[in-house]
């Protein structure tokens, strides 16, 4: 247990040290959100319809730009091997890992979502909603991601494949959480809500394995 | 049994067995195909809803099938290979990759060439259609992360684990984009509800299916020999057997 | 009814023969190239490791 906050503490560290980096990815997600409407036409009945989906394509994006760094820089310098052969179980340092990665681009999309609702035009009356799909969605993103970037971490352009790998397996929490949001204004959303939840827990549980497994084959 | 196992994924064995098994395989799945290209085309009398067009389904469900039973064949296969690290395993595991992706995109393409007399529109965003695009995305996954991997071995097991970990979406994945689509379902789109299939269309369409399973084991077959070959190449019997087969 | 007769029929598919024929062209040309692509590569795969060893063979020799 003192491994995996000693790991936490240590990546936040690090994303703390390199600030401007660690933003980049909630500043990348702000833009795209601003573009759609430029590409689109930005009338109301227009937007209203659309947001939850841009939305929540930018989160996945965002997240998917940021998943890089969940183990490159250990990778590079080394530290990963010493993880690999630590006494500590792999699936719990990558759980480590995952927790922080979400720390450091899952929540700040959680807090960023309220104003950038209003920006697309989402009634106030959906954002609730809104940030409880960003709370139950977003660590599944870190998790299953982790994964897809465990397999490509020691190939040198892997930023393609990684997109090829990991969206696919995106598709469900894009499916439930933007019908969520979509149907927030007046339908019942408690179903898709349960079942971004399961989502949530069953990827924090297996994925931290695979992860760990496909460390293990691809830095040898 | 576990011996016979053992013996025959040793790769000069497969290599010898498997040249020997191939071609009769070839021929019986040519001749059932041809069978069931006459029953499906000549024989079985026109839809009464479809009318002729209906005639696609001996070449799309066939594929639409073995799209997914290549699938975990192939999971199972890299399932095999990680746990007990039997090399045949993984060599049957990555070469079944470009045939399912074939086979996947077989489906797409003749789905959408009968969606467009029935549907009135090449591409619907049915869920049946949509997991389908997906299943190929996931093959393509496969296939990449294998051509990155400089090493091979490395290449194999980074396929197959990213193969088994698409297995467990593949339920997931599915049922939300059915979910999705009953949400998102226009009226306009009419699905024609075939009830109980006639025999005389039954017979070709089974016919075919065993014929592309057939298909696939030989193609299998002929793939996995390659591999054996590329991956055995400082082997002993891989020179032996290229030594007895010199022309000089 | 002729043989022409039915055989310009059979191709006709009642009209959807664009959708038929081509679905089973696609399909033919994939699986074919799925049939002939392997056989080329393993000819090619004896080919280079034959004169791999040829080469070994050499490189042995004194």
């Amino acid at each position: 247990m003192n491994a995996f906050i000693a790991i936490v503490r240590r990546d936040l560290l690090l994303a703390m040290r390199h600030r401007a980096e660690a933003a980049n990815p909630l500043l990348f997600f702000v833009i795209v959100v601003a573009l759609v409407p430029l590409g689109l036409n930005p009338r109301r009945e227009t937007l209203e319809l659309i947001a939850p989906g841009v939305f929540w394509i930018g989160a996945l994006l965002a997240t998917l730009l940021s998943l890089e760094r969940m183990f490159r820089s250990d990778f590079d310098d080394g530290s990963l091997e010493l993880m690999l052969i630590s006494p500590q179980p792999l699936p719990l340092i990558v759980l480590a890992k995952i927790l922080a990665h979400w720390l450091v681009t899952g929540l700040p999309l959680v807090l960023a979502a309220p104003p950038i609702a209003l920006l697309l035009g989402l009634p106030t009356s959906s954002l609730a909603v809104l940030l409880t799909t960003l709370v139950l969605g977003t660590p599944t993103l870190s998790a299953v991601g982790a994964i897809g970037v465990a397999l490509t971490v020691g190939l040198r352009r892997g930023g393609m494949l990684l997109s090829l790998l990991v969206l696919p397996l995106y598709i469900p929490v894009l499916i439930f959480a933007a019908s969520a949001v979509s149907a927030a204004d007046g339908l019942p959303v408690t179903g898709q809500l349960y079942l971004l939840g399961a989502l949530a827990v069953l990827s924090f549980t297996l994925a931290p394995l695979a992860a760990a497994a496909a460390l293990r084959i691809s830095v040898s | 049994m576990w011996a016979f196992l053992h013996r025959f994924a040793s790769p000069p064995h497969f290599y010898r067995r498997a040249g020997a098994i191939a071609p009769w395989l070839g021929w019986i799945c040519l001749g059932l195909m041809a069978a069931g290209l006459y029953g499906g085309l000549v024989v079985a009398p026109p839809d009464y809803q479809q009318g002729e067009s209906y005639r696609i389904i001996f070449v799309h469900v066939p594929s639409a099938w073995m799209s997914m039973f290549v699938y975990v064949v192939m999971a199972g296969a890299s399932a095999i290979a990680l746990i007990w690290r039997i090399k045949l395993a993984e060599v049957i595991a990555i070469e079944s990759a470009p045939v399912g992706a074939s086979f996947t995109f077989l489906a797409l393409v003749t789905g959408s060439l009968w969606g467009k007399p029935m549907w009135g529109t090449y591409w619907v965003w049915d869920a049946r259609l949509t997991s389908e695009l997906i299943l190929l995305f996931l093959y393509f996954g496969v296939m990449g992360l294998y051509a990155a991997i400089e090493d091979r071995r490395t290449a194999g097991r980074a396929a197959g684990l990213f193969a088994i970990v698409g297995v467990v979406n593949i339920p997931i994945i599915h049922y939300s984009v059915e979910w999705w689509h009953t949400l998102h379902q226009g009226p306009t789109v009419t699905k024609l509800s075939a009830p109980s299939i006639h025999v005389s269309m039954l017979v070709p369409l089974l016919l075919m299916a065993v014929s592309f399973k057939l298909f696939y084991v030989t193609v299998l077959l002929h793939r996995a020999r390659c591999g054996v070959l590329e991956r055995g190449r400082n082997a002993g019997w891989v020179r032996s057997l290229l030594a007895r087969t010199e022309p000089e | 009814m002729t043989m022409t007769e039915s055989l310009v029929d059979f191709f006709r598919m009642g009209g959807y023969a664009f959708y038929v024929w081509w679905s089973y062209v696609v399909v033919t040309v994939v699986l074919a190239l799925n049939f002939v692509l392997p056989m080329l590569r393993h000819r090619r795969v004896r080919r280079d490791l034959a004169q791999e060893l040829r080469f070994a063979d050499r490189c042995d020799e004194p």
